[in-house]
């Protein structure tokens, strides 16, 4: 069979393996929801969790459905579409598929509409034994660490909470610090001058950005927190309860939409 | 040894948790191995050898420290779950976390479990549909996603998300946060090797960071 990289035959294989990952998911909402019905939890807050991740997740998902469409260029769809619903992420299934051309003595780019089958399973392989990890590790460990966990809670309750509150906040200090990574430009001629390597294809080119430009998160991140607190208001002060539901969505979709004006104004 | 009836619900969800991931790891090898066999080829090993020296190390230590840091996160449902779906803390992991504070639920407590769980299947299901519609309407889609008008927007979605969950976060817990926000911020700042690709490797250190920094301010009588 001659190979392409949208074989027909390839997007029956990968739509069997996403059918598959559909069924989990379905499998677990069922047997949370009967859960919540058998311990008489409030059904009408496990509707609201239902629609509001729902909600919550048409944004993160179209910014998902845009790396298949990069990555499409050099990998066809089948691959990616797979990759992206399957652990991955753009930025390591970029780096994954780079290195597995490199390792063939070739880059993304020289691979992009002439890729043999062995070529293509060289980068699946890659692509999927790289990031496995976790869909093994957790079934390893997840028990074990969360029987420590309780026990860990029962000796001490306050700690526990703080510890639970303690990882939270760690992520978020991450993103917020990582929110702020391009602000040096406003001092910094060479943080401006950035090298930047297309994942896709693997050419580099130089990119000149403004002073300003490194600002642009941080007032997108300031404009959807502000909207928060303003939600908080609306919820506290005019008890629109409603508002509690809808108010992440709500306010990263306006950060988002400043972001568009700011980048034009700021660079 | 304990029967099905004797299983608690937790028990339950790790035996089922197991199964999952165990069939998914078993799925997505016989892809390239499918592929292999319907082409009649056979990948290029020094290729995959020199690939995943390249790639495996660095991934497979941040998947480890990850597993570590999310489970108590994420809840054992969740867990499972996430790490086969992908996208923990860019999307699984705010809406576990928003859902929590929605419910008004501790995250440690089996509701916690069963809130958390809901809202990370329901994130998954729903990705999983929207990149399928993304996959049948590409052609029509292609120009509207990449236009130059939009890229902004999409660009800025993390600091969007991380604005509007933070600033509720920190709110309630400011004392704990000021020292690992400062950190992080300083770091990021004034170290240019940190850079938007750094994030994953930097959130186990802030949250290493943050655990000790609570453990003593707790000790002190400060939390």
């Amino acid at each position: 069979m001659e190979f392409s990289v949208n074989h027909p035959i390839l997007f029956l294989l990968v739509g069997i393996i996403i059918a598959a990952v559909l069924g989990q998911s379905i499998y677990f909402l069922v047997k949370s929801v009967r859960r919540a019905k058998a311990t008489n939890m409030d059904m009408t807050k496990i509707k609201k969790t239902i629609i509001t991740a729902a909600i919550f997740t048409v944004a993160p998902a179209i910014a998902i459905v845009i790396t298949v469409i990069s990555l499409s260029q050099s990998l066809g769809i089948a691959l990616p579409w797979l990759r992206l619903s399957v652990v991955g992420s753009l930025s390591y299934e970029a780096i994954a598929a780079a290195n597995a051309a490199s390792g063939m003595g070739t880059t993304l780019a020289a691979l992009a509409g002439n890729m043999t089958a062995s070529q293509y399973v060289t980068i699946a392989i890659v692509m999927t034994v790289s990031i496995m990890v976790g869909i093994w590790l957790v079934p390893v460990v997840a028990k074990k660490y969360q029987s420590g966990l309780m026990k860990f809670e029962n000796k001490d309750k306050k700690w526990s909470d703080i510890l639970q509150n303690s990882l939270f906040i760690g992520m978020i200090s991450a993103f917020v610090g990582f929110v702020f990574c391009d602000v040096s430009r406003l001092w910094s001629e060479s943080a401006r001058i950035v090298e930047v390597e297309d994942k896709v294809t693997g050419v580099t080119e130089t990119v000149t950005y403004s002073a300003t430009s490194g600002l642009v998160p941080v007032i997108v991140m300031a404009v959807a927190a502000i909207c928060m607190c303003l939600c908080g208001l609306l919820i506290n002060k005019l008890k629109w309860k409603w508002v509690n539901d809808y108010a992440l969505p709500i306010c990263m979709v306006i950060g988002m939409l400043v972001a568009i004006p700011i980048t034009a104004w700021l660079g | 040894m304990k029967n099905n009836k004797n299983l608690t619900y937790m028990d339950s969800v790790h035996r089922d948790g197991t199964i999952w991931n165990i069939s998914m790891m078993i799925l997505l090898i016989l892809f390239p191995v499918a592929v292999c066999l319907i082409f009649s080829a056979a990948p290029d090993w020094e290729g995959v050898g020199l690939g995943l020296v390249a790639t495996a190390p660095m991934y497979w230590a941040v998947g480890i420290v990850e597993v570590i840091t999310f489970i108590p996160m994420l809840g054992a449902g969740g867990s499972y779950l996430s790490f086969v779906t992908g996208n923990i803390s860019n999307l699984k992991l705010p809406c576990a976390i928003n859902a929590l504070e929605n419910a008004k639920v501790d995250a440690k407590s089996e509701e916690g479990e069963i809130v958390s769980t809901i809202a990370i299947s329901v994130s998954s299901i729903v990705t999983i549909v929207i990149i399928a519609l993304g996959v049948l309407l590409i052609i029509p889609l292609q120009p509207l996603l990449e236009s130059p008008v939009l890229k902004p927007a999409f660009d800025q979605m993390l600091p969007a998300l991380f604005g509007a969950l933070g600033v509720a976060l920190i709110s309630k817990n400011w004392k704990i946060a000021i020292a690992p926000i400062a950190l992080m911020l300083v770091l990021f700042v004034f170290v240019p090797a940190l850079n938007s690709g750094s994030v994953g490797i930097m959130v186990p250190v802030g949250v290493v960071f943050t655990i000790l920094v609570s453990r003593i301010l707790y000790k002190k009588g400060i939390i």
